[in-house]
Order: structure tokens, then sequence, then C-alpha cells
């Protein structure tokens, strides 16, 4: 898990830091013990998650205001009054003092009190969910930047990743362009996992039938950047790491047209027939590179409807809300059917034979007109008016103009609806 | 590489699941096996030889005698506690090899099931067996009470967790445990993904073990509440009797919520319902939340009678009052509360809005305050006090100073956005051994030395004991501060192999670290051991610390109704206030003393319910009816007995005061 | 020892007191009468709130789940209103019959009380027996707990409830037989109170089921 630094970016000039607190507190760290080893999650490679970086170090560096002076006093109280040490005071009944007691409690609710600025504050601005403000502590995000939407599946075990704008897909390579924004959509084929790239950004829980997400960017170039599941996942989980590569554009504009030519790891396109075969339990998988992917193959995973004949979930939450399908809808059973291996054997116990499952199919689908892949987007967004994170010192985001001008980099919402008819 | 699952869906109806696929494929546990029986089969001929089978089942395994009860439950946490390190020793042994290419000497379906029974194991069968132990075994003595409020349900409490401690070594050679973690998150655990019997045998062991210990909280309430000597009002109880209250009342309201949860994903393995499944509306969110409803409260449940047993042995050994008694039970109450509004921080990564995330980071920064007053507490006992390094005070100060440690990463974990870099990472590992080891196990080893006096009459040989601290405290810190380093490094836990060669280093360092809590393990069977040899030696009157709660004023140890005559509390530190006003013992004038009988019906139903379990895991459909109904059966049976208790007659006890105090029986006794 | 003699007693006198009096003042040295069972009530109070947390938890499954029919049946389409309604008369009844029980055992009459005891039997059995006919009901049409988070809340939470019911049956008439072995002892008043108390907490119990379950999913 080295940051290799390549320092291909022109070094920026050198800005007043925004938290020259955590700066200095960070040089302080690292000049212990630490600085020996590769402290990935103190020194990555991305702006996010340098800001969790220094957030860790700057907390550190605020509770041991109470911490040493506690320890201190601990060893110094219990060296003072050992019993061979006659000369010391010695008070037996001595068990109360209101002022003590008073800075007592006190003293930890300040660093709290403290503390807990910090974290509300920290946690709306790191939100994953939130779009990114900024490229890098000098560089404000220009307008025009696009960020790269990355669909990321955790499969058992290994990882998918899809670039929807390319029409690529790769399994167990993730290779992003540096100082870009950078969208990961994120789901899972069968159990939790949790995406993480250490150098990069936080993790975030990747499960089935839903999808969380995590807005990130890479600052520097490298080749040998690693990401994994930080959720145990079962038998292969430990194999389940990936490759991070962070290049520049130009870098990034011929890797994507290297896996649509083809080469060394190419295997094809990426259609549900292949995605099924895929998504069956494979442990240490070599990297694979497809040159092209249904474009509605994300979609159709998170709402788990890629096997044929099987209802998406939104559809059936659309179903649901309208109350059911009533006593008409009990038998549709197997098109519903998804966790595998165990479950086979008590669906066909349960489901009638003499259902006609593609035409109740065909029924079900006519009732509701959502397309297969729209998840309605309910997942909770970084909040639209920023003014309550504005407080002192702090400026205010760039990602969200505050003003009246289009609103370009939140993410879209998908189309809540979509009429096919 | 395509994995090949192991078809387990053989099922008759005589057996069940039970087939001789369930003889788990590993040399490992057949050596583990072949040793076990042999120390079974001696230790049975042992027993035999010396014929104390009948000493053993009329005087310890049917006794309703809270201290007898602690004590089995002291001895099942330390044969459990080995267990688990066992465990814990094989991981660190696994990840120090597994590197360079090397797979280790631990597949994946062995090395998963390792993590997952050592967390459990730790949890469940070493520090709440001590915990309740410790509870079971003071909480009578310190507020001068003869025993529980309901002494049969404390036998049974104890059968029941013992009977779950027997299933899950059952797991080791029958069948396999459950390869999930501890806490065992659906979907994985779910029928689906995890078909074999492993998480079943996790679902059993708990929900018979959970029983145990509601019940063993309920009785417990019932008997601080009830059973205070008179003058003893709540203000003026013992600290270590105020965390004991409060941790019972976290227990009956947090273990119905596990119940609750263990039953909802027993239902859907069983019977193909869809709490927590992916399809079918099913939410395994849902999971995460209940389990942690529970799961945080048990941290406290744990580390609250620990800072009771720290606040008891500061104030003993510095001679001293403790410094804010007052302040000391409010913030155990304040921790108690708190602790149901912080459980999901323990996951910021699943999704939750960041008011969501930051709302449940400050309630548990918040907890830190009453915590941190805690300390300084015994920090300002030892303040103008006379403190003598006996070994429970040894192990108090390296407590003070390894917990405040602890808690700082605990603190840092709760910010969310350092947590997004440090969840599930080692960091957090390093973490939480840091607050349960620094916190629990040295409160453990802490009070066995300090009430062991109390309870056999003989101290703990000092020398050997300070050779058993010392490797721990040196090998806590190499055995764990590796692992904070190896988060920052962005380590993950439950890893199997690795390849970045540059991790290595720590974690050799780390698996020595474990090698020298063996040795401080070693070091402690030991001192027990020559302590029992050399017991005249190391023998004691009933008050050896010149201590200052109502268990120093009987003797050592306490006759089984505890007080010849029940003591009236004028002040907390009512033996020290007892001492100071020069109060004798009365030697004359015994009273008859009720008390309760023994009964078999604990370990009868213990013995049931362990078959339940094994017959429900297995699939013995027969057995499990069966068993059920003996179970009710016995239960009804148990009610038509009236004849509970009776009465020791005044002479018997003039008798064994007499001989407790070596004096010769007053006249008219 | 009264308790202001012991609020007085402080150090100082008890230093110039003769040795007998603060043995006295620190020991009770008189026999007293412990009442037996003093912490049962107590304890089963707490015990029926821990139980009461294990429907608060299968309630809040109910609350995220009751709205997940997985494309299938919802409350509208399966639930009979008159059934349910005949159902909760029946706990009801049975709840009053369990008073009369109650008030006639502190008349000490041993023979009404057992009457009144199975009469509240047979109302639990009927309630037990209308539960299950609505169970079967719906398996059969195929609308098993298997069917969808909803149903399987749906079993759960009314499921539980019937177990405990059937507990409570099995205990009530343990205890019509043990009234006939030894009559109105203490112990056995303080069994009927117990029972009577998880009587009623059944009862409050199903109101919320009713309520939140069959009520609340019709409108």
């Amino acid at each position: 898990m080295r940051s290799s630094e390549s320092h291909k970016m022109p070094r920026r000039p050198a800005a007043p830091p925004r938290a020259p607190v955590a700066r200095i507190a960070a040089a302080l760290a690292l000049t212990g013990a630490l600085s020996a080893c590769n402290t990935v999650v103190l020194k990555p490679a991305g702006d996010v998650a340098q800001q969790q970086g220094d957030l860790v170090v700057m907390s550190t560096y605020l509770m041991l205001l109470i911490i040493v002076p506690v320890i201190a006093l601990t060893l110094f109280f219990a060296w003072k009054f050992r019993a061979s040490n006659t000369e010391a005071d010695y008070d037996p009944d001595w068990d109360h003092s209101t002022q003590l007691e008073l800075v007592i409690w006190a003293a930890p609710l300040l660093i709290i009190i403290c503390l807990g600025a910090l974290t509300w504050v920290s946690t709306h601005l790191l939100d994953p969910y939130r779009t990114i403000s900024r490229i890098d502590a000098q560089t404000p995000i220009s307008s025009q930047a696009k960020p790269l939407e990355v669909d990321v599946v955790a499969l058992d075990w290994k990882w998918l990743f899809i670039y929807p704008e390319q029409g690529i897909a790769t399994v167990n390579e993730l290779v992003v362009p540096a100082n870009r924004p950078l969208h990961f959509k994120i789901t899972a084929s069968s159990v939790m996992n949790s995406f993480y790239v250490p150098a990069m950004a936080g993790q975030i829980y990747a499960m089935p039938g839903m999808e969380t997400r995590l807005n990130a960017v890479m600052n520097k170039t490298g080749d040998d950047f690693v990401g994994f599941s930080a959720n145990y996942s079962g038998a292969g989980f430990s194999g389940m790491r990936f490759k991070m590569r962070s290049v520049d554009d130009a870098g990034f504009a011929s890797w994507i047209a290297d896996v649509k030519q083809g080469g060394a790891n190419a295997a094809g396109s990426l259609e549900a027939k292949q995605y099924l075969d895929l998504e069956k339990p494979s442990e240490n998988v070599p990297v694979l590179h497809y040159a092209n992917v249904d474009p509605k193959l994300y979609g159709r995973i998170v709402d788990m409807c890629v096997e044929p004949g099987k209802m998406c979930m939104s559809e059936m939450a659309m179903i649901d809300a309208r109350g059911g399908l009533g006593k008409a809808g009990i038998r549709n059973v197997a098109m519903l059917t998804y966790d595998k291996n165990g479950r086979e054997a008590a669906v066909d116990a349960t489901a009638n034979p003499d259902a006609a499952l593609t035409r109740e199919l065909a029924w079900v689908r006519a009732l509701c007109k959502q397309e297969a892949g729209a998840v309605i987007d309910n997942t909770v967004k970084a909040p639209a008016d920023k003014n309550s994170l504005t407080g002192f010192g702090l400026s205010a985001p760039q990602s969200i103009s505050l003003g009246g001008d289009a609103d370009i980099q939140s993410t879209p919402a998908r189309p809540s609806k979509i009429s096919r008819n | 590489m395509a994995i090949e699952a192991v078809d387990h869906s053989h099922w008759s109806p005589l057996l069940g699941r039970l087939w001789w696929d369930a003889i788990p494929p590993d040399p490992i546990v057949w050596v583990t096996f072949a040793g076990v029986m042999l120390g079974g089969i001696a230790l049975v001929a042992a027993l035999t030889y010396f014929k104390v089978w009948g000493y053993l089942w009329k005087e310890w395994f049917t006794s309703v005698d809270h201290k007898k009860i602690g004590i089995m439950y002291m001895i099942l946490g330390l044969i459990m506690f080995i267990r688990g390190f066992a465990d814990a020793i094989m991981m660190r042994l696994q990840q120090a090899l597994a590197f360079n290419g090397s797979e280790g000497y631990l597949p994946a379906h062995h090395f998963d099931q390792v993590f997952t029974a050592h967390g459990v194991i730790m949890i469940f069968f070493a520090a709440m067996p001590f915990v309740t132990g410790f509870m079971n075994y003071i909480v009578p003595l310190q507020i001068g009470a003869r025993d529980v409020s309901f002494p049969f349900l404390n036998n049974f409490s104890f059968w029941m967790t013992t009977s779950g401690a027997v299933l899950i070594m059952a797991s080791l050679f029958i069948g396999e445990f459950g390869q999930t973690g501890w806490l065992a998150y659906p979907p994985l655990s779910g029928i689906a993904y995890s078909p074999y019997v492993g998480v079943d045998y996790w679902i059993w062991s708990l929900q018979i073990a959970g029983v145990g210990t509601l019940l063993s909280g309920v009785n417990l309430i019932c008997t601080i509440v009830k059973m205070r000597a008179p003058g003893m009002n709540m203000m003026k109880m013992p600290i270590f009797t105020w965390t004991a209250l409060c941790t019972n009342i976290l227990i009956v309201a947090a273990f119905p919520v596990l119940t609750a949860v263990l039953t909802m994903l027993s239902m859907d393995r069983y019977l193909d319902f869809n709490f927590f499944t992916n399809d079918f509306g099913g939410s395994a969110m849902m999971y995460v939340n209940l389990i942690w409803i529970w799961g945080h409260p048990e941290v406290y449940i744990l580390i609250l009678p620990c800072f009771g047993i720290y606040s008891e042995i500061v104030s003993t050994f510095c001679g001293k009052r403790l410094f804010g008694y007052t302040s000391m039970v409010y913030a155990t109450m304040v921790i108690t509360i708190l602790s149901y509004i912080v459980w999901l921080h323990h996951f910021f990564t699943m999704g939750s809005g960041a008011s969501v995330n930051s709302f449940f980071g400050i309630t548990t920064m918040v907890i830190s305050i009453p915590t941190g007053a805690k300390l300084f507490n015994w920090l300002f006992t030892m303040y103008r006090g006379r403190i003598r390094y006996e070994l429970p005070m040894m192990w108090t100060v390296a407590f003070m100073v390894t917990f405040t440690i602890g808690g700082m990463t605990g603190v840092l974990l709760a910010v969310p956005p350092a947590d997004f870099v440090l969840h599930n990472s080692l960091f957090l590992i390093a973490h939480f051994h840091n607050v349960i080891i620094g916190g629990v196990v040295f409160a453990v080893f802490a009070g066995i030395n300090f009430w062991w006096p109390k309870a056999f009459g003989f101290k703990l040989h000092e020398g050997l004991g300070k050779v058993s601290f010392w490797c721990w405290v040196v090998g806590f810190y190499l055995a764990f501060m590796p692992l904070y380093v190896l988060g920052l490094m962005g380590v993950t836990r439950r890893m199997r192999v690795f390849d970045d060669p540059s991790l290595h280093i720590w974690f050799i360092i780390a698996a020595i670290g474990a090698a020298v809590i063996a040795a401080g393990i070693g070091a402690f069977v030991l001192q027990v051991a020559f302590s029992i040899w050399k017991r005249k030696e190391l023998a004691c009157d009933g008050d050896p610390w010149n201590g200052r709660t109502l268990e120093w004023s009987t003797t050592s140890p306490p006759p089984y109704y505890n007080f010849a005559f029940t003591p009236v509390i004028h002040d907390i530190d009512a033996w020290t206030d007892m001492k100071r006003c020069d109060v004798k013992a009365p030697k004359a004038g015994f009273l008859d003393i009720h008390m309760p009988k023994s009964t078999g019906t604990g370990i009868i139903l213990g013995g049931i319910a362990t078959v339940f379990g094994f017959a429900m895991i297995w699939h013995i459909w027969w057995l499990a009816i069966l068993t059920f109904v003996g179970m009710i059966g016995t239960a009804i049976v148990h009610t038509f007995n009236y004849d509970r208790d009776y009465y020791v007659p005044a002479g018997e006890v003039a008798e064994i005061e007499a001989a407790a105090h070596g004096q010769p029986l007053p006249a008219g006794a | 020892m009264t308790a202001s003699t012991m609020d007085t007693m402080t150090n100082a006198t008890a230093h110039v007191a003769s040795p007998e009096q603060r043995t006295a003042a620190f020991y009770e040295l008189e026999p007293h009468h412990h009442p037996e069972g003093a912490s049962t009530m107590l304890g089963f109070w707490i015990y029926l709130m821990s139980d009461c947390l294990i429907f608060a938890m299968l309630f809040a499954a109910y609350g995220v789940l009751g709205g997940n029919f997985a494309a299938g049946p919802g409350p509208k389409d399966l639930f009979e209103l008159p059934l349910i309604a005949l159902n909760t008369a029946m706990l009801l009844f049975s709840s009053i019959t369990y008073g009369f029980a109650m008030l006639v055992m502190e008349k000490g009459n041993v023979r009404a009380t057992q009457a009144w005891l199975l009469v509240t039997a047979v109302f639990g059995a009927c309630f037990l027996a209308i539960e299950l006919y609505e169970f079967s009901h719906l398996i059969h049409e195929g609308a098993g707990p298997w069917r969808s988070g909803f149903l399987t809340a749906f079993f759960s939470l009314v499921g539980t409830h019937g177990l405990h019911v059937t507990f409570g049956l099995v205990w009530l008439f343990t205890l019509v037989i043990q009234l006939s072995q030894k009559g109105l002892t203490q112990a056995n008043k303080r069994r009927l109170q117990c029972l009577s108390l998880f009587w009623h907490f059944l009862d409050v119990i199903w109101i919320g089921v009713f309520t939140f379950v069959y009520l609340m999913g019709m409108i």
C-alpha cells in the first residue's frame, strides 16, 4: 500500500494551509516510529482521505490535552503517595471537593464540546454522499469539471468496476484520472462488503439490493495503490483485493482505448449472461477487461434482476407502495427469489407449479411502468443548503452554488419514473 | 479459481443432519480432540478414583449458595478464557506466517471459524461469566445479605450459561462453528450463504446462555433492591454494588433484544422467514441496528462492574475513602443511560446521513465525560493516600494508564470521518482490546487477587502474581500497539493472508506479544496451583487487606450463611466504620438462620437444554421435541416442590462461628 | 433498633458507648422475620418488562418490514376484522374472568378461584383456536411467513403473543392442580398474582397488536 509519488503534477505554490494545527500535528506525528512505515491512512494520495487523516491527527492532539495530564498524574500520584513515602500527606477521610469535582466534569466536557463541533462540521463536509468541493486544499473545483462515474459491484469475492460513460468494465482493477472528481455508486451481489481504497477516501459499505455512494479525488498519480473489502464476506475475503491506479488524463484515455481494443486481460463484452457467470463465487481472480458493457446492467444488479424472469426491486417497491398485488400476487414467488443455494429448494416447495410464471410476470410488468434498474433514488443526499455549515472560519463549499446558478456539480438524481410506453 | 461447495444436505429422521461429514476435515482439530478426550478421561478417572463425584454433586453442582455459584462462574470463565486465548494464538500465528506467498497453516474454513469463535467465546463465555461470577460472589456479601433473592434461579442461570459453553465447545469437534464474525451479520449468516450448522451453533449457544444471563440480571437487581442490610440506603451502597446494579439493569434491558434478534435469525434459517434476507422484502440493515442495540450496552455490561472492582481496590489500598462517591454513582448512571443511544457508531459506514452520524458520534463522545470523571475520581483517591502496592493495586494502576489510551482511541473512532478510514481496521481491533483487556481482563486479575483470600482463606502467591502481571502488561503493549500502527497502514481485520511484506514485522511483534501474554496466563495458573499447595503459609484472617466493605467483616471463607448476625450500616465504608468504632461481633445469642435448600433442578434443566440445542442445531426434530417437553415438564415438576428452605439452628451457627474464630463454644449458645 | 436511633448513632457517640451498645448498634441481635418471597413480585415485574422489550423488537420489525409486501398480499387482502374482533373479545373476557378469580382468591374461596381460572382458560383457548384458524387459513392460501417481509413480521409478532398465551395456559392448569393440592397458601397466592400480571400483560400487548397491526393495516 505504498503511494508512489511520481510528481507529474506541478507543485502548487504554498498557500497558507487551511488547518495549520492539523499540518503541525501531522508533522509531529510523523516524526515518531510511524515515519518508518507507510501509514497510508495519514499520508494518502487523495484529498478526501487526507482530510480524514488530518482529522485523525487533529482529534488525537485535542484529546492528548487531557490524556497526557491524566497519565502523568496517575504515574506521579502512584509514585508520590506510595506507602513507603511517609513524608507524603495522608488524609484518609478526604473524599470530596466541590471545586475539584467541577473541574473533573468540566475539563472532559470542554474537550468534548470542541471535538463535538469538529465532528459535526467534518461529518457534514466529508459526508461520502456529498460531492466534493475541492481538488485539494489550494484548488477549488472548476465548474466545468464533470465527475468520473464508476459503478462498483462487490461480488463473491472480487470487484467489478463499470465505467458507464466509457462503456467498459473491469474486474479487480480500478484506474482513475488524477485531479478529477470521482463519483462511485456502490452495490453488492450477495452479502455485505465495504469498498475501501485507503489512499483515496474512507470506506462505505457495499450491500445487495441497495446503493451507497462515495465522492473522492486522487491527487497523485501512482501505479500500486490498493483497494479491498473492509467487511468480512466469506471464505474468499482475503483475496478480495484490487489494484488501483491513478493516471493523468492522457494516460486514462489511452487505458480506456486499450481496454476497448482488448489486450492481455480481455474478456469480451459484459452482458447479463457473462455477469451471471462472473457472479458465481471465485477467489483470487485475475484482472479482467470488458470492452463493452450493457448500459442497463448496473441498474439491474442493484435491482437484483439481472437473471431473466426476475422482478426488479424497484418494481416490487412500486407495487408495494400501492399496497401490493393482493391475493393474486401470492404465487409469484419464483420471480422474486434471489438468495441462492439453500433457497432454491424452499422455493420449489412453496411455488405453485401451475402458476404460469411468464404470464404473471408480463401482467406485473404491465401494471407498473417503471423501467428496470431505475431505483427510486431515496439514498441520503448531501444537504442542499450548506449555509448552516459555514460557521466561523469555514469557507462555503464550492461544489454547490449557493446562488441561483445552475447546479452543475451536484449529482443528477436519477429520474424516479421513466415512461416506457 | 472457482469454489467447490461441500454438500452437507444429508438428513435422516433419526440423526437429522448428523452424519460422517460432521467430522471436521482438519488434522489440527483431530489432535485437539484426542488431547481433550485424553484429558477428559483422565479427569473423570481421577474424580472417580478419589470419589469426589458425590461431593461435587452435593456441595457444588446442586448448591444454591451464591458464593459457590460465583466460584463456578469464575472457573467456567477461566476455562473458556483459555480456549478463547488458544484461538487468539492461532490467529496471531497464522497472520505472522501468511506472508511472501505463504498461505499460512490455516485454510479459510478453519481460520474464519477461529476468529468468530474467539470473539464469541471471549465476550459471552469468558468475560460475561467472570463479571457475573464477581457480582454473584461479592454483591450479597457487600450488602450484608445471606443469599440472592432467587437462589434456585441463580443455580439455573449458571447451568444455562454452561450449557451454551458446552455447545460452543462441541462445535469444535462435531460439525463446524460459524464463519461469519462474532456478530454474524446477515445475509452472510442467512441459510443461503451459510448453509451448514456453524451459524446454528452460534445461535443456540448464545440463545441458551442468554436465558441464564437475563435471569441472573433479574435476580441480582432484586437482591440489591430488596435485600440490603438495615441502614444501607442506596447512597450508602458500596460502589461495586452500585456498578453491579447498573450492569444488571443494562442486562435486563439489553439481553431481550439479543433474544429477539437471534430468534428472528433462526426463523430465517429454520422456517424460511424473511427478516434479513435480500429478497422478499427483508432488511439486513435492520439486523445490524438491532444487534448493536444489544451490543453496545453489552460493552458497558462488561466494563461497569470492572469499574466497581477498581473503585473498591483503589480505596482499600490507598487506605482512603473513595473520592467523589456521589459523582461516581451519577457517572455510572449516566453511562448506563447513554449506552443506549450510541449504537449506530458501530456502522457509520453503512450510509446514514451526516446528521445521523454526527448525532451518534457526539453521544458517543459524551460518554467519555462520565468515564473521564471516574478516572479523575480514582486519581484523587490516590492523592493523599498511602498506596500499598499489593497485586490488586498494581493491576489497577496498569488499568488506569492503559484504559486511558484505549478511551482516547475510542473517542477518535467516534468521529465519523475518522471512522471511515479506521472502521474494521486493525486500529479498531487494537482499540477494543485496549479497553477490554486493559479494562475487563485487568479487572478480573485484580479482582481475583483481591477477593481470593476472602473466598478461600489464603492469599495468592505474590511473586508469581508479579510475573503474571508484568508478562500481561508487557505482552499487551507488544501485541496490540503494532495493531494500531497496522490500522494506520490501512490493514483491515479478519484477513488470512497478506501480500505487502512491509507489514510483516508488525505481525511478528504482535505474535511475540501474544506469546508473552501466554506466559502471563501460564504464570497465573502456576500462581493459583502454587498458592493452593502452599495454602498453610499463605493463610489469612477475614480481613487481610484492611478492607472497607462488609465482605471483609466475616470470616474467610465466609460461612454458608455469610453473617451470623446481620450487620447494621451507618456509613458508606461500613466495615471501616465498624473497625473505627471498635465494634466486636457478638459471640453469643445466635439466632436461627433461614436458608434456601439445594436443588438438582438447575443442572438437570441445563443438561436438557444442551441436548435440546444440539438437536435443534442438527435438525434432529424428535429429540428437539422430546427435550423441549422435558424442559417444560421438569420446570413444572419443580414448581410442585414447596419445601425449598429450612432454618439453621442457632446451636449449629454457634458451633460454626466458634470453629471459625478458634474459640471455645460459649455457654448457653 | 429503630431508624431514628440508627441515624443518630454517629462515630462519636459510638466511641463513648459501651462495647455492648456498640455491638447492638452495628448488628441485628433480635430475630427479624423476613417475609418469604418478598422479591418475587418485583422480580416478576422486571421479567415482564424484559419480555415487553422482546415485543418492542417485534413491533419495531413490523414497523420496518410491515410495508414490504414483496408484490404479494397486504393487510387489506388478508385480515378479517370481524374474526379478529371476536378474538380480541375472547382475550379481554379472559382478563375479566381472571380478575374475578383474583377477587374470590382474596376471599379465600379455593373452589371458586379454580372455577374462574378454568373459565379464563376456556376464553384463552378460544383465542388461541381462532388465531390458529387464522394462521392455517393464511398458510393454506399461500400467504405464509415466507411470502414477504410483511408476513414474516406479522406471523412473528402475533405468533410470539400466541406462544405466550399458550405458556400462560400451561401455567394456569398447573396452578389449578396446585390449588387443589395445597389450597390458597401464601406461595400459591403469590403465584396467582404473578400469572395475573402475566395474563393482563398479554392483554396489553394484544391491544397493541390489534391497533397497530390489524386496525391500522385496514385503514
